[in-house]
Order: structure tokens, then C-alpha cells, then sequence
């Protein structure tokens, strides 16, 4: 029965169905393999004892007609779940106890899934290499001493490693996608406004997005359906109606036009990737896809805007974590104002501290039409490439990553080269838009590569069509030895 | 730009956060690469771009202008490091 956890989830819940495995046996496997693979750092808060009840539960009267029936999962400790801690990966939150239940996981819950536990993840979601955790790496099971990516490492470790049957993360900057590439797997990042931002702490609240990180294409589809929807506890929260994405998935994608932006080639990029966005391209066209040249001008713009926006909404969010009423507080201080300070100092960690003092600064007084004003100008450019392309291109193909996973340590000492992971995942969020990564090959070492597909905005069936009928005919496969256990 | 040691020890206090000396000078080196970079957006003409604070294009909903407390006040001091009853307690502030 062991096999059951390499199962993709579209199976797991075909299983549970026909009555073939039971919730509680099903969660009692998960449980086994995570109590095994604790070397990989995937989970920060475990909360077996209330899975195996919950699956107890619903074994006992089952309900088979909803999406997710009795279906254990790990989500991303960014999302507030009820009566469990929540610690955004930062020891200011490292006790921190919600009272109520993000938005997106209550429709995971409606949906008959189970929490089996809360997966670590950078802290603040600032990150690409889950190194700036509080609880510590994250590695990746693809091979030792490998970051998974980040900011959603734990929840893209923990899916390649066969401990949850799919998982949740979010993505301001490429924080699903990255990850995603990094360990073989699909995420999805939805365009602003589908999956509802209440109750996930915040990083950045006009980039900030929810989204399902899964096995494969179809187990996407039927995540997004399960997450999305309006929320008016959302003011930025899209009113629509619900899709069936995963009923109306398609493989035919003939006459379907796919554009290629030239400005994604960029400089030292690996020979590897720009010969797996060829061999993408030849796949779609073999199956009936028009391939269409086009430019992006703005594209190398992204990730300086990126690190203006982004960090000036995260100061305004993080000014909240004062010591006072949830979170960490230092004893040290002889006034409010100290108690502030040194809250802050030694409840954030390094990379937080960077972003809250960059973000600080170009909002200060003087510098925020330099800085900000224009960072917004710039983000209108952006938006506007992607107007103009998608008069003539249904949807747009670019590499996920500029390299595939590397080593713990590899980057740290410089913050740029960090940054520069999310060359090709940043623009998306400025603009908006939904975009997926897929995994496309695997390279020399034999670590996993990804190609994304972007879409118009609310076009997220359309791009996950494409990729349904892509993955049917990449024949991609992941190489996960089971080292760790 | 480059970001000096004054500088951070500026930015710091508007950010409220306490710095040593040693972390003032690595912060100064991180954020003048940070500033370096992200100061390529110079290069471009902005003068007649209107700028894009919100990709949601319908004004944000307003909701009607009731109190809903959701009486969890408890629950909600339960979270707090420091509380007296129903009280937030804070180092003191008047003398």
C-alpha cells in the first residue's frame, strides 16, 4: 500500500471514491512517511493527532460528492489556520495562534480536505531558497544539500517528496513557480483577485496571490476549483462565478497561438534552458499551436520595479509586528519606542530587515517620486507589453527559471543573485496575470527544469489546456530516490 | 545611490528597528548594490506614464458602515506577550 503516496492526488481521491482506501488509512501513511523524512525540513508544525480524527470522522459518514474527500494536506505556513500556530517562518511569529481561518483554506476544508500540518517556508515569504526561514533550510528531495526554492520551499519539498498528496503555497514574485521548477512539480500562481488574500499574512498586497502547487496539470485544475472564489472579506477579491476547471480540461489546442518573447533570452543563460523553451516550442506546434515571435521591452525592468513595489508594501504590511498584541516582544527596552526597536530587531531576520529598510526608504519624504512613483510608471510599461501582446497571443511560453535548483549557501552572500531567480517570474505578478510552471526535462545533473505559460488575465483554463496537452506529450519524469528515508 | 552608515541609522528609526554597528555597515553595503540596481529604471522616459498603483481596475468595495466586533475580544488577548483583563499592557508611556 506504501505506492499509494506516489499517487498523483486526481488518483488518491478516485481511490477514496470507489471505496478502494479509507481517509484514515490513506492519512496514516502521509503520517508514517512524513515521521521518516524529517531531514528534509519540510514541516515547521504538525497536527497529526487532529488529521487522523478528522479522517476518523469521515470515514464514519463520508461524503464522496466533494472535490476533495477526505483528502489529507499540507499547507504553506503563511496561511492562518485555526487553533494551530501560523509562524510566516519567522520567530516573531514562532507562537502565534490564529483564531480564525484563511479564506482559501476554509474552501479546502468545505471541500473535504484534512490538515495534516503547516509546511515551512522563507520568512515573510522573502525569499527564493527557503534559506531565510527562522526554522531552519529546507532541502530538496531531488538531491542533498539542494535548496527546494523558495518562498514556498517547504510546500514544493514536502509535494516531491510524496508527504502530501498536493499543497497550496502563494507567489508575489515567482514564490509557487520557482519552487515548482526547482523539484518537478506544477504551480499554478492565479491572476490578482481569484483566490481570496484574507487570512494569509501579508507581504506584498497588490502582488500577493494564493496558489495550488500539485503533482500534475489535472490535480492543478482541481485545486484552483477548490481554492478559488469571491470573498468579500477581500476588497481586491474578483466577483464571478466559480469554474469547473478541471471538468473542462482539454488536450486539443490546435490554431492556439503561443507567443515567444525574445527579451526572456537573457545573457548567461544556461545553454540547457534555452534548449528546453526549443524543444517546448516544438511540442506545442506539433500539436497544432501557432508559435509566434514577440517582444516584451520592458521585461528587464521587472525586477528593479519588482524590488521597489515589493518591498515598499512589505514595510507598510510589517509595521504591524510592534510586540503588542500577537507575536514576539523583547524584554529589553526602557520605553515603548526601545521596546519597539528591539522587538523588531530580534524578531525579524536579515533579509526582512533589508526589504523593511529598502521599502522604507523610497516611501521616505523626498525620495518616494525617485523611487516609488516611478517604480509605478514602470509597472504601467509592464502591464501595457502584455496588453499589446495578448491582442495577438493567446498565451506566452518562457523558461521558469534562469538555472536549475542549486546548493544551500550558493547565493546568500549576495542578495542580487538571489534576486535574479525570479527574473522571469516577476513580471507576471506586476502585471497581474495567471501563469503556470510545468516541468519540461531535466538537466545534466539531472535536476528538473520548467517552462511557464502565461495567460490573459482570468484566462487560467486556457493556460491550463495548454499544459494539460504539454504534459501529455513531454513525457517529463521526475527522479526522486528516496535518499532521505 | 550609495547608502551610507547615517543613512541606515535613519532609516532604521522610521522602520523601528535597532541596529548594532556591525549590521549597520552590512545593511549599507546590501542596500547601495540593492540601489545600484534597482536605479537602471532611470534609464527609462516616464514623463507621460500614468502610474499603476492597482491592477484591479473597479474601485474597491466599500462595505456598509457597521461595527462587527466579532465578539472574539478573548481570543484575540490571548495572542498578546503582555495583557491586565482586557487590556493591551505596554511599557510605560507618561510619566
Amino acid at each position: 500500500m506504501s505506492e499509494v503516496v506516489n499517487k498523483n492526488l486526481s488518483e488518491i481521491i478516485e481511490l477514496i471514491k470507489k471505496k478502494e482506501i479509507k481517509s484514515e488509512e490513506l492519512t496514516n501513511l502521509y503520517i508514517d512517511r512524513a515521521n521518516k523524512s524529517k531531514k528534509l525540513n519540510s514541516y515547521i508544525t504538525t497536527c497529526f493527532e487532529y488529521t487522523t480524527q478528522k479522517a476518523k470522522e469521515f470515514d464514519k459518514k463520508p461524503n464522496f460528492n466533494s472535490l476533495l474527500p477526505g483528502v489529507p494536506l499540507a499547507v504553506k505556513d503563511l496561511f492562518c489556520t485555526n487553533g494551530f500556530k501560523t509562524t510566516a517562518g519567522s520567530k516573531m511569529l514562532e507562537n502565534f495562534v490564529p483564531k480564525y481561518e484563511s479564506t482559501v483554506t476554509e474552501n479546502l476544508w468545505k471541500e473535504g480536505a484534512i490538515l495534516l500540518g503547516k509546511l515551512n517556508c522563507d520568512e515573510y515569504a522573502m525569499g527564493s531558497s527557503n534559506e531565510t526561514s527562522y526554522f531552519g533550510n529546507v532541502i530538496n528531495p531531488i538531491a542533498r544539500d539542494t535548496v527546494p526554492g523558495g518562498s514556498s520551499g517547504g510546500s514544493a519539498s514536502a509535494l516531491a517528496a510524496d508527504l502530501t498528496p498536493a499543497t497550496i503555497g502563494t507567489d508575489t514574485g515567482g514564490s509557487i513557480r520557482q519552487p515548482a521548477s526547482f523539484t518537478g512539480t506544477v504551480g499554478l500562481k492565479p491572476t490578482y483577485g481569484l483566490c481570496s488574500r484574507w487570512g494569509i499574512v501579508a507581504f506584498a498586497s497588490s502582488l500577493d496571490q494564493a496558489g495550488p502547487m500539485t503533482k500534475s496539470v489535472k490535480d492543478c485544475s482541481i485545486m484552483l476549483e477548490a481554492m478559488a472564489g469571491f470573498d468579500k472579506k477581500d476588497s481586491t477579491s474578483i466577483d464571478k462565478k466559480k469554474e469547473n476547471y478541471s471538468k473542462n480540461l482539454k488536450t486539443n489546442i490546435k490554431g492556439i497561438k503561443i507567443g515567444i518573447p525574445k527579451e526572456y533570452r537573457v545573457e548567461k543563460m544556461p545553454k540547457e534552458i534555452d534548449e528546453l523553451w526549443n524543444k517546448g516550442k516544438s511540442i506545442l506546434k506539433d500539436l497544432g499551436a501557432d508559435i509566434v515571435d514577440i517582444s516584451l521591452p520592458h521585461t528587464k525592468y521587472a525586477l528593479p520595479t519588482y524590488y521597489i513595489v515589493a518591498p515598499a508594501e512589505a514595510s507598510s504590511n510589517l509595521a504591524r509586528y510592534d510586540g503588542v498584541k500577537y507575536g514576539y516582544r523583547s524584554s529589553r527596552g526602557n520605553d515603548l519606542i526601545e521596546m519597539y526597536e528591539n522587538t523588531r530587531s530580534e524578531g525579524f531576520g536579515d533579509e526582512v530587515k533589508r526589504r523593511i529598510l529598502i521599502g522604507t526608504y523610497v516611501l521616505s519624504s523626498g525620495y518616494y517620486d525617485a523611487y516609488y512613483l516611478k517604480a509605478q510608471k514602470v509597472r504601467q510599461l509592464i502591464k501595457k507589453d502584455f496588453d499589446e501582446n495578448f491582442g495577438k497571443v493567446d498565451a506566452i511560453l518562457t523558461p521558469s527559471t534562469p538555472s536549475s535548483a542549486f546548493k544551500i549557501g550558493e547565493k546568500t552572500d549576495n542578495p542580487i543573485s538571489m534576486y535574479l531567480n525570479d527574473i522571469f517570474t516577476v513580471p507576471v505578478n506586476l502585471a497581474g496575470l495567471p501563469a503556470i510552471s510545468i516541468p519540461a526535462g531535466l538537466d545534466k545533473k539531472g535536476y528538473p527544469l520548467g517552462l511557464q505559460l502565461i495567460g490573459k488575465t482570468l484566462d487560467e483554463q486556457n493556460i491550463l489546456n495548454v499544459a494539460y496537452a504539454f504534459e501529455k506529450n513531454c513525457n517529463f519524469k521526475n527522479e526522486i530516490k528516496n535518499w532521505w528515508l | 545611490m550609495s547608502i551610507d552608515k547615517d543613512k541606515i541609522k535613519h532609516i532604521s528609526k522610521l522602520a523601528r528597528i535597532s541596529l548594532d554597528s556591525k549590521k549597520s555597515d552590512s545593511l549599507a553595503k546590501d542596500l547601495s548594490s540593492i540601489f545600484k540596481f534597482i536605479e537602471q529604471l532611470n534609464e527609462l522616459n516616464t514623463d507621460k506614464v500614468e502610474p499603476l498603483s492597482s491592477i484591479i481596475n473597479s474601485p474597491l468595495r466599500s462595505r456598509e458602515d457597521k461595527i462587527d466586533d466579532g465578539k472574539i475580544r478573548d481570543k484575540i488577548l490571548e495572542n498578546s506577550p503582555k495583557k491586565n483583563e482586557e487590556f493591551f499592557v505596554v511599557p510605560k508611556v507618561i510619566e
